[in-house]
């Protein structure tokens, strides 16, 4: 029990400060760790909530693929730091904004969800394959999935291919 | 000074009755991540960071639908998550290509920069 | 002091004193055979070449590993001059974590049963008391009421676990690569993460016929299912499965003939080219724990685990497990001697066009089958304990309708 808060708690306080890194720092390499850091917290914090199966696989999907993906190409087109982001006025009113609108939208979510239950148990990997095959909406959207795939892979290609010289 | 055995045991009492369940305070590091991610769109110049950002606002939907699904005890949440994840990978791998496109056109990744059709 | 140790927090301090318990024992269990396989890796390589290999340091040689270790332990720690100071400490700590945790979920055996006569011989010197509350009815060893298995967490998800910290161990490489500010190391890097997401692909839907047959993620789940079906009717079904397995773990683990990326023939070490010392020490044990941990995945899902040969003749047992993965380390060093080399774009070739098309059509063959010769009869145990409320919760876990 007090082992669980804590592994909450402490996920979620990792998660929050390693999302205001990744806006905060200035190589995007750094601002790809920290994201990094922020989906590996959050894979503890769905662990936590009861979703071991969707935990392990935010892992093997984000954390594992896509921000490999994102470093690959960082380190390969050698993107700089930036030079400053909005620089003057207009970037500390935006963080000022920013910062009260978190402020409001952490204050509305936590009155709201007051009176949510949460003593429901947690799910194995077996009742998320149930639940994806039970319902016809579900089957459709996890086979449509797989054709969205087969075109981005064939888009990812099409588009970063090097053209080949045909004359002018 | 009272025992430290009751000192112990008034304070995790305390904790455990005063702490709010899970479900609520990952919704609130949701709305927070989310809200921070939004905040990057705007604020960062570089394409990529600008996706990361992206990536930071769905990652923080993510935890939304888990907490709920949590909380009202079906799969549902877990499932679109899992679709999530699928579209997710999408975009990430077609605006990366797209990212990479820009660069060996333009030599530079600054949001700014591409204002060509600016009136 | 006993409001200390209330209910739960009692409960909680013996989990996690066996739990310590455990990985203590694993964990140098673990560093022995890494370094008794650098040994034995050396060895083997030289008999298989005509040379001896080393046989100085102690007899046979034994305390070569000693001597490798107390070399690395002494050599100076050079860190490279732009170099990113947290990446390049980070990055043999991400390596090495990675690796080891993912032993945390394999099964090393089923049940830590301990056979009759030890137990009548123990029970002649030690008190009844002890031995009432040391072993169970069946020979297991229990601690404090809870009956020990050989594994340190039995994971609903086990097998995807695993793949989820393999996913991670190619960061190790990204920023051991990146972390350097050497070109070559961050090409060397780049290429063998590459290399190892490409292969990861075709080692994830080689595990699928496994699970289809199985039911279950759960590594002892799978065993239990090679023990339902024979063990040899399982190796024999699963046999293209189990060559995928071991052609896409040889190039994750960077292993010949896939190790063009840090090979000693190379001129350039690849992503390591800057580390010495303790962290290039950490590199090559995370590379050789990775070895360890694919060769006990494979003789987990394939090989049948810690369960005998000869089933009715000859008891399960650990030491059935240690010898299978002893074996499949073997098969690494032999195939290290024998074949040649991958050269990179063959590699990648390799890779997304032939190995991933292979293991699609083995997936596809086996669903098939699976479909045709019907499902397994029996749920295996996770869908039981699905079904099951815990004590005190409300068990209304709908399906979406």
């Amino acid at each position: 029990m007090i082992l669980d808060v804590i592994l909450f708690y402490g996920a979620a306080i990792v998660a929050l400060a390693s999302g205001i890194f990744v806006i905060a720092q200035r190589n995007p390499i750094n601002s790809a760790f920290s994201l990094i850091i922020t989906m590996c917290s959050l894979a503890v914090m769905f662990a936590m909530l009861g979703s071991g199966f969707i935990a392990v696989l935010q892992v093997v999907v984000y954390a594992g693929a896509i921000m490999v993906l994102f470093l690959f190409v960082i380190m390969l087109l050698n993107a700089k730091q930036d030079e400053g982001d909005r620089a003057g006025g207009i970037g500390r009113a935006a963080i000022v904004l920013g910062i009260i609108l978190a402020v409001q939208a952490v204050a509305v979510v936590w009155n709201g969800s007051a009176t949510l239950p949460t003593n429901y148990r947690d799910t194995a990997a077996v009742d998320v394959a149930r639940g994806l095959f039970a319902s016809p909406r579900f089957l459709y959207a996890f086979e449509a999935t797989s054709i969205l795939i087969l075109s981005a892979l064939v888009g990812a290609i099409v588009v970063a291919r090097k053209e080949k010289a045909k004359g002018q | 000074m009272p025992p430290i055995d009751t000192l112990y045991t008034s304070t995790l009492g305390a904790f455990e009755a005063a702490h709010a369940g899970f479900v609520q305070v990952a919704l609130a590091v949701s709305a927070f991540l989310f809200v921070i991610g939004a905040l990057g769109v705007f604020i960062r110049r570089n394409v990529i960071t600008v996706m990361m950002c992206i990536e930071l606002m769905l990652n923080a939907v993510n935890l939304a639908f888990i907490a709920f699904s949590r909380a009202h005890g079906t799969i549902d949440g877990q499932i679109l998550v899992f679709f999530v994840f699928t579209v997710a990978a999408a975009e990430a791998a077609v605006g990366l290509a797209i990212v990479i496109a820009l660069q060996r056109h333009r030599e530079d990744l600054d949001v700014d920069s591409f204002n060509l059709l600016k009136g | 002091m006993e409001l200390l140790l209330s209910a739960g927090n009692k409960e909680l301090a013996i989990d996690a004193l066996i739990a310590i318990l455990k990985i203590a024992v694993i964990f140098n269990a673990l560093l022995g055979l890494f370094s008794l396989m650098t040994y034995i890796e050396r060895r083997v390589l030289a008999f298989m070449q005509f040379r001896r290999g080393p046989n100085r340091t102690g007899p046979w040689g034994i305390l070569q590993p000693a001597a490798d270790g107390i070399k690395l332990f002494f050599k100076e720690e050079v860190m490279p001059e732009g170099a990113h100071k947290v990446l390049f400490f980070a990055a043999p700590v991400v390596a090495i974590v990675t690796a080891y945790v993912s032993l945390a979920v394999v099964p090393y055996g089923g049940p830590l049963v301990v056979p009759g006569f030890v137990i009548s011989a123990l029970g002649m010197v030690l008190p009844a008391g002890f031995m009432a509350a040391a072993f169970n009815s069946a020979g297991q060893v229990t601690i404090f009421g809870r009956p020990i298995d050989i594994q340190m967490a039995n994971l609903d998800v086990g097998v995807l676990f695993i793949f989820a910290i393999t996913s991670l161990g190619v960061y190790g490489i990204v920023l051991a690569g990146y972390a350097s500010n050497n070109k070559y190391a961050l090409l060397g890097g780049l290429r063998s993460s590459a290399q190892m997401f490409s292969y990861e692909l075709a080692l994830g839907m080689s595990w699928v016929s496994v699970i289809m047959a199985a039911g279950s993620f759960r590594l002892t789940d799978i065993v239990a299912t090679a023990e339902s079906w024979n063990v040899w009717v399982w190796f024999i079904l699963q046999f293209p499965a189990f060559v995928i397995y071991m052609i896409a773990a040889c190039a994750e683990v960077n292993r010949t003939p896939f190790d063009l990326a840090e090979s000693e023939t190379e001129l350039v070490a690849g992503f390591h080219t800057e580390y010495s010392s303790m962290k290039f020490a950490l590199l090559q044990m995370a590379e050789y724990i990775n070895m360890i941990t694919v060769c006990a995945l494979a003789s987990n899902m394939f090989l049948g685990g810690w369960l005998s040969p000869l089933p009715g003749i000859l008891p399960n047992s650990p030491l059935w497990f240690f010898a299978k993965m002893m074996f499949l380390l073997f098969v690494f060093i032999w195939l290290r001697a024998t074949v040649p080399r991958f050269r990179y774009d063959q590699l990648m070739h390799f890779g997304w066009k032939r190995l991933i098309p292979a293991v699609a059509i083995w997936v596809v063959f086996f669903s098939g089958m699976t479909a045709f010769f019907g499902e397994k009869k029996s749920p295996p145990t996770t869908i039981a304990i699905a079904n099951q409320a815990p004590a005190g919760q409300v068990s209304r876990l709908q399906v979406a309708k």
